[in-house]
């Protein structure tokens, strides 16, 4: 296994997620990818539908209403705000880090750390303005 | 991280073998959607109510329509950068990752026509 191999298409080309040793950017890093392709999909889909619904008439803004106002409609409507102040949070960090800013080890780990942090607590305040209003 | 050498530097480019201009409207699309994303939080929460007429009137209004026309141009402009980084990650076969980006840039302007219409529709009362 250890010898050289004549099928260089074996070769690992660069290592993967199992390799390295778990830290806060890796985590982050994860999360931002994901919650940015949730609201790609799941986001966009729901503000279209939420618009479509708008320009087609009362009925068809009612059967939206009571999609989303069921369990699993306040389910999606939930992750989806997540996924956005989740993606603001680590967004942010990354317009800090693109001005090269923020890359002291300790720095980095504590703002990569944070940025989910605030991200839950950002979607908690929508939600308690939400309830309270 | 030096210059490499030439073939190096060909070869070094990523999966995307390319990409500053796409950097850089990711980000002018991210800060817009700060603004953009931002005021629509901020417009839901402060409604009086979300019936039918209190949000079809706030839409109708030329600034609001304004808005949301932007915000959806620029949060689907700005998910169309960051889908096809995906895709140029995972979707490693050529012919694949043609056929994947080529599908997302219909679903891109699908996207964006279909929002389009649905703010023009109500901004000039036809619902």
């Amino acid at each position: 296994m250890a010898q050289a191999s004549p099928n260089r298409k074996a070769r690992p080309l660069s290592p993967h997620l199992q390799i390295w040793r778990w830290g806060p950017g890796m985590f982050t890093s994860i999360l931002h990818r994901a919650t940015g392709n949730a609201l790609a999909f799941a986001g966009i889909g729901t503000l279209l539908c939420w618009l479509g619904s708008l320009a087609s008439g009362p009925e068809a803004y009612a059967a939206f209403m009571e999609q989303a106002s069921s369990w699993y409609g306040l389910v999606v409507l939930a992750g989806i705000s997540w996924s956005f102040f989740n993606h603001l949070c680590s967004g942010l960090r990354h317009l800090v880090l693109d001005i090269g800013a923020g890359y002291e080890l300790e720095n980095n780990n504590r703002w990569a750390a944070l940025s989910p942090v605030i991200g839950l607590v950002l979607t908690a305040l929508f939600w308690a303005a939400i309830l309270h209003h | 991280m030096g210059n490499g050498t030439s073939i190096g530097r060909v070869r070094g480019l990523g999966s995307a073998h390319g990409g500053s201009h796409h950097w850089l409207l990711q980000r002018f699309t991210a800060i817009g959607n700060i603004i953009l994303v931002g005021w629509l939080v901020f417009s839901l929460l402060s409604l009086p109510s979300l019936s039918y007429l209190t949000v079809r009137d706030w839409l109708a209004a030329p600034f609001t329509a304004t808005m949301m026309g932007l915000l959806v141009l620029n949060t689907v402009w700005h998910a169309r950068l960051g889908v096809q980084v995906m895709l140029e990650d995972y979707v490693h076969e050529h012919g694949n990752k043609f056929a994947v980006l080529a599908a997302l840039n219909l679903l891109a302007f699908g996207a964006a026509a279909f929002g389009l219409v649905c703010v023009i529709r109500l901004a000039l009362g036809g619902a």
